[in-house]
C-alpha cells in the first residue's frame, strides 16, 4: 500500500469531518479502555508482569541472534522451513515462491499486520492468485478495498449498515431480498461464505504473535478461530513474522500471553491461543503437509543498538492507540499506512523514513497515556521526541516554527534581556486585550485563534511585579 | 525453493554487529535449556479441589458450559441430553482417541456416533483434552494421530471430555505435564488453548459467539 | 511545644506562562508557600525551562536552558513550580538531558531531587491539609498530563480543595484525558487539537460546575480560550488561586 503519511494534516482534516467515523470514535476506544482497566485491576500481579515483560523482551533483543538461530534449527528439525528476508520484496517473493511450488490458486489469510506491511495481498493478486482475508474485520475491509484502521479491530470504523452494504455488493449469489439487519446474521453469512473458501484454499497464511526459540513453534492468538481454520485446512501453512516476535521458552510465552489479551481486548485470555510446530506428523488425520516461516527483518535489525531499540519490544496489542487522544480524534487511516497510533508514530518513521512519516511523531501532545498502558513499557513519547531530534538535525521542520523557537531561545539564554523584552511585549499585549480579557484573533497566532480565543495577559510580568513589590517589602 | 542463506547471513551479521556478539550467548542457551518460570500469578496456586472450582468458574465466565459427571459411563447420556436440550441432531463426530474408548456409546443407540477427523457437515464433535487450565478456564488440546484438530474448529458444537485430574493451575503447569511425558511430550504439530466458544467483536464492537469456530463449547468434567 | 525548625528556603520557578500571562498564579503560589512557613525567593536569572526546545527536537538549546535554570536555582532547599509540565521538565528530563555531561549531570540530579510541583509540594512535603481559603462555587478539576503521569499529581489537589470552605467538587469524566494543548502541537495541528479541546469542554459543561480548575497554565489557556469562544460562562482559574483565596483578579480570559 502506497503510504500517505506525509499528508497527515490533510488526512486528519478529512477524518475530522467524517461524521460516521467521528460517531464510532466517540464510543469505541472508550470500550477498549474500560475493558483493559477491568482486566488489569482484576490481576494483582499485572504491573509486576509488565516489568517482567519489559525485561524479557530486553533480554531477547540483547540475544536476538542466538534465539533466532535456535528457533530456526528447531523448525528445521521438525520438518519445517525458515525463509530469511531482508526486505518486504524478499518476503513477497518468498511467499509467492511457496504458493507457486504448491500450485496454489486460492490462499486464505489470518490477520497479520506484517502481511499488511509487505502488501502481500496485492502482490499475490497481481500474480494471478486469490488471497482471501478470513478475520471478519479484515474480510470486510478487503471487500471494500480499504486498509485496516486499527491493528486489532480492522473494521472498527464501520457500522453494521456499512457491512450490510458491502455484503450485498459482494455476495451476489445470495438472494437480494434477504434480511441483513443484525450483526448475528451478518456474521453467519460471512461464516458460510468463508467456509467454502477455507475448503478451497491450497495455502493458508497466518502471522505470529510469538515465535518460540525453545520449540520452533509459532503462536497465534485469535477470537474467531479463523486463524486455526487457515492453518489446518490447506496443504501448506505459511507463517509471516518479523524477527522481534521471538521469545525464548514456553514459560516466556505464558508471560507475554498474560499481558497480551488483557492489554488488547481486556480478556483474560483470547478464545484461541494456538502453538504450531512443523507440518503434520506421520499418521495425523489433518493439519498442513508443509510448514514455512517467512522471517522478516525489513529495517528492524538496524534499530538494534540505537535509541529506537526499545520499540522492538512491541507485542502489537493496540493499547497505545486505544488510549491515544490523537488517535481518538482522527482514527487509524489518517496515519497513512499500516501502523497507526503512538506505536505507528514511532515505527513508521523507521520503516518509511522521517521524510515520509515525519508528521507522526510531531502529532502528539506527549500526554504520556500510551506509555502508561503499554504492557511492554515502551517509552513511546521519548521515542517520538527522538524522531523530532532527527528531524531537527536534518532541518526538516517548518521554517516558521524553527525561527520562532530559535528567537525565543536566544532571549531565554539572556535573562536580563529576556525580562526586559517580555515586559515590553506583555505591556503592549495587555493593553490591547484589556477591554475584553481575550483576543478573538491575533497576528502570528492564527493556529490558536482559528478555533479558540486567546486569553489576554494581565499586563505586567510576574518578574516585574515581584521586583516592584520587593522594593516595598 | 529460493535460497535465502545470504539474507540469513546478512540479517544475523547485522544483529551481531549491533549487539557486539560474536558466537551467540551462553546466557541465552542456558535459558533455553532451563526454561525458568517467570512470575506466576497467585490466582491459580491452589489446592486441586479449588483449582477445579476456579476452572469451572472461569470457563463459565467466557460462555462455555460445564457439566460434572461421576464417570465416563455417564458421557453418552449427558451428550444425548445436551444435544436434545438444544434441539440439535443426535449425531456426533468423535475423536478416535484411545482415552475415549471407555465411553460406552452403545448405551445410547439413538446417538449416531462416527469417528475420524471433522467433515464440513459435522454438527457436533466430542474430543478429549490434555489439560484444563484453571487460571483462565482454558482447555489444552494436542493434535496427534488420534486427535485431529479439525474437530476443535469445524463443528458448531464442540463437546470436550475433561477428567478432573487433568485440571491444572496454570499454563506453566500444563507445559510441565507435557514435558513430563518425555519423548512423547515433544511439541505436537498443534497445541490449542481454547477459552470459550468462538467469538468476534468486529461489527460495532458487539461480542457475538460463533464467528468461524464453534458457537458452543460444552465441557464434561468427569470424576476419575 | 514542638521544636521550631528553620523555615525552608524555597526558590519559585515561575514558568513562562505564569510570568507573562498570569502573574496572579505566582503571587498565589508565594502566599501558599509563605503561609505554610517557607521563605520564598524568585531568582531573576530564571527564564524558560527549555521544554519547547526539548520537545521540538532541539536538544542543544534545551541543554543550554537547563544549565541556566540549574545555575539560577543552586542553593535552595526546594524549588517549587506552579506547573506539572515545567516541573516535569526539571524533575524528569533534566537528569536525562544532561546525563552525559560530566560537569552538569550531578547538578541536574541534585536540582531534580529538590524540585516539586506546587500542590504536591504543599500536600506531600509540607503536610498542608487546609489552606484556610473560601470559594463559593461548584468546581471541576482537569488533571494536566505531565503533572499526573510524570509527577503523580492526582489526589493532592483534590485533598486540599476539599478543605476549601464553600467549595463543591464535581468530578470531570475523562479528567485524565489530554485537553489537546501539547505546547506547539496546538498550533502545528490546530484541527486535531480543536477536536480534543472540544471534547474536553463538552465534558466540562456536562459537570454543571461553574468553575474549572487545573494546575497548568498551558492547559488552562487552551480550555479557557475554547470555553470563551463557545460563549460559556464557566470561570477558569489555576488551582493555586482558589487554594490561596486569591480570586480578585478576573478569571482567565475575562475582562476586569
Amino acid at each position: 500500500m502506497e503510504p500517505t503519511t506525509h499528508a497527515f494534516p490533510e488526512n486528519a482534516r478529512k477524518a475530522l469531518s467524517d461524521e460516521r467515523l467521528q460517531k464510532v470514535l466517540a464510543i469505541a476506544p472508550a470500550g477498549f479502555v474500560n475493558r483493559r482497566k477491568q482486566a488489569a485491576d482484576r490481576l494483582p500481579e499485572f504491573e509486576a508482569l509488565r516489568d517482567q515483560g519489559r525485561d524479557l523482551k530486553n533480554h531477547v533483543l540483547a540475544n536476538l541472534d542466538t534465539y533466532l538461530e535456535a528457533f530456526e534449527s528447531k523448525v528445521t528439525e521438525q520438518g519445517g522451513h525458515v525463509h530469511w528476508c531482508r526486505t518486504d520484496q524478499e518476503a513477497r517473493d518468498a511467499i509467492l515462491g511457496i504458493c507457486r511450488a504448491a500450485n496454489a490458486k486460492t490462499v486464505t489469510k489470518g490477520k497479520s499486520m506484517v502481511s499488511e506491511e509487505i502488501g502481500i495481498n496485492d502482490y499475490l493478486e497481481a500474480n494471478g492468485l486469490t488471497p482471501i482475508e478470513t478475520d471478519l474485520g479484515e474480510y470486510i475491509i478487503q471487500l471494500r478495498h480499504e486498509p485496516p484502521s486499527h491493528i486489532i479491530a480492522p473494521a472498527f470504523h464501520l457500522s453494521k449498515k456499512d457491512v450490510e452494504g458491502t455484503f450485498r455488493q459482494a455476495h451476489t449469489d445470495l438472494p437480494p431480498d434477504r434480511v441483513l439487519d443484525d450483526p448475528k446474521v451478518l456474521i453467519a453469512e460471512a461464516r458460510t461464505v468463508l467456509r467454502r473458501k477455507f475448503q478451497q484454499a491450497d495455502v493458508g497464511i497466518t502471522g505470529a504473535n510469538l515465535m518460540i526459540a525453545e520449540t520452533g513453534s509459532t503462536v497465534i492468538v485469535t477470537n474467531e478461530g479463523n486463524g486455526d481454520l487457515t492453518q489446518i485446512l490447506p496443504r501448506v501453512h505459511v507463517v509471516i513474522a518479523s524477527i522481534e516476535k521471538i521469545v525464548p521458552t514456553l514459560e516466556d510465552a505464558a508471560l507475554v500471553l498474560r499481558l497480551l489479551a488483557r492489554s488488547a481486548t481486556g480478556q483474560e485470555a483470547s478464545a484461541y491461543t494456538t502453538f504450531s510446530t512443523g507440518p503434520r506428523r506421520p499418521g495425523d488425520l489433518d493439519g498442513p503437509e508443509e510448514f514455512h516461516v517467512v522471517l522478516l527483518d525489513n529495517g528492524r535489525s538496524a534499530l538494534l543498538g540505537t535509541e529506537f531499540q526499545e520499540v522492538l519490544r512491541c507485542i502489537r496489542c493496540g493499547a497505545c492507540m486505544n488510549h491515544c487522544p490523537v488517535y481518538g480524534a482522527v482514527g487509524g487511516h489518517a496515519y497513512g499506512w499500516v501502523y497507526p497510533g503512538p506505536i505507528g508514530s514511532v515505527i513508521q518513521p523507521a520503516l518509511l523514513g522521517v521524510k515520509e512519516a515525519g508528521h507522526l511523531p510531531n502529532a502528539s501532545t506527549f500526554c504520556g497515556r500510551c506509555e502508561a498502558v503499554c504492557p511492554m513499557r515502551i517509552p513511546l513519547p521519548k521515542m517520538m521526541r527522538h524522531w523530532r531530534e532527527k528531524e531537527f538535525e536534518e532541518g526538516l521542520q517548518p521554517a516558521a516554527m524553527r525561527k520562532g523557537l530559535g528567537l525565543w531561545a536566544w532571549f531565554a539564554r539572556r535573562p536580563a534581556l529576556y525580562h526586559a523584552a517580555t515586559r515590553m511585549a506583555i505591556r503592549a499585549l495587555g493593553a490591547l486585550g484589556r477591554g475584553k480579557g481575550r483576543f478573538a484573533a491575533l497576528p502570528l497566532a492564527q493556529g490558536w485563534t482559528k478555533h479558540r480565543d486567546m486569553p489576554a495577559p494581565e499586563g505586567k510580568t510576574f518578574q516585574q511585579m515581584w521586583a516592584e513589590q520587593k522594593g516595598k517589602r | 525453493m529460493a535460497d535465502t542463506s545470504s539474507a540469513r547471513a546478512q540479517i544475523l551479521g547485522g544483529i551481531r554487529k549491533a549487539l557486539g556478539s560474536v558466537e551467540g550467548s551462553e546466557d541465552a542457551r542456558k535459558r533455553l535449556a532451563v526454561h525458568p518460570r517467570n512470575l506466576v500469578p497467585a490466582r491459580a496456586q491452589l489446592q486441586h479441589a479449588d483449582q477445579v472450582e476456579l476452572f469451572t468458574r472461569m470457563a463459565t465466565e467466557v460462555a462455555a458450559t460445564v457439566e460434572r459427571l461421576p464417570g465416563l459411563s455417564d458421557v453418552p447420556r449427558a451428550v444425548a441430553e445436551y444435544l436434545a436440550g438444544l434441539n440439535l441432531p443426535a449425531e456426533i463426530r468423535v475423536a478416535p482417541d484411545a482415552d475415549l474408548d471407555a465411553i460406552p456409546w452403545d448405551q445410547r443407540p439413538t446417538l449416531t456416533v462416527s469417528k475420524g477427523r471433522a467433515r464440513d457437515s459435522d454438527g457436533a464433535s466430542v474430543t478429549g483434552a490434555f489439560a484444563g487450565v484453571a487460571e483462565t478456564g482454558s482447555l489444552m488440546l494436542l493434535s496427534g494421530t488420534e486427535r485431529p484438530t479439525t474437530l476443535n474448529f469445524l463443528p458448531d458444537t464442540h463437546i470436550v471430555v475433561l477428567k478432573r485430574s487433568q485440571v491444572v493451575g496454570t499454563m506453566e503447569d500444563a507445559w510441565d505435564r507435557l514435558r513430563g511425558l518425555g519423548v512423547a511430550g515433544t511439541m505436537p504439530r498443534t497445541v490449542n488453548f481454547i477459552t470459550g466458544p468462538s467469538r468476534t467483536g468486529d461489527i460495532e464492537m458487539r461480542i457475538e459467539l460463533g464467528a468461524h469456530g464453534p458457537r458452543r463449547l460444552h465441557i464434561l468434567l468427569v470424576e476419575d | 511545644m514542638a521544636e521550631k525548625r528553620p523555615a525552608p528556603r524555597v526558590g519559585l520557578f515561575v514558568t513562562c506562562l505564569v510570568d507573562l500571562f498570569r502573574p496572579t498564579v505566582g503571587f498565589a503560589a508565594v502566599k501558599l508557600l509563605e503561609d505554610a512557613g517557607c521563605t520564598v525567593e524568585v531568582p531573576s536569572a530564571q527564564t524558560c525551562c527549555g521544554q519547547p526546545a526539548f520537545n521540538s527536537g532541539d536538544r542543544k538549546t534545551a541543554q543550554e536552558l537547563a544549565r541556566n535554570t540549574i545555575a539560577a536555582f543552586e542553593g535552595f532547599d526546594y524549588v517549587v513550580v506552579p506547573s506539572g509540565s515545567c516541573g516535569g521538565q526539571i524533575k524528569k528530563h533534566y537528569p536525562e538531558l544532561l546525563a552525559e555531561d560530566p560537569a552538569w549531570a550531578a547538578r541536574a540530579q541534585h536540582l531534580s531531587a529538590r524540585t516539586y510541583e506546587l500542590v504536591s509540594f504543599l500536600a506531600d512535603v509540607l503536610g498542608v491539609t487546609d489552606t484556610g481559603a473560601r470559594y463559593d462555587g461548584t468546581i471541576t478539576y482537569h488533571d494536566s498530563c505531565s503533572g499526573l503521569r510524570e509527577l503523580g499529581v492526582k489526589e493532592q489537589p483534590r485533598r486540599l480543595l476539599a478543605s476549601v470552605e464553600g467549595l463543591t467538587l464535581n468530578e470531570l469524566p475523562g479528567a485524565e484525558v489530554c485537553c489537546g494543548f501539547g505546547g506547539t502541537f496546538c498550533v502545528k495541528y490546530p484541527d486535531v487539537s480543536n477536536r480534543m479541546v472540544e471534547a474536553k469542554t463538552a465534558d466540562i459543561k456536562g459537570t454543571q460546575a461553574d468553575t474549572l480548575l487545573a494546575g497548568d497554565m498551558g492547559c488552562l489557556l487552551n480550555m479557557a480560550g475554547k470555553l470563551k469562544r463557545e460563549g460559556s460562562a464557566i470561570r477558569v482559574r489555576h488551582v493555586a488561586e482558589v487554594l490561596a483565596g486569591v480570586t480578585d483578579t478576573p478569571p482567565i480570559g475575562e475582562k476586569g
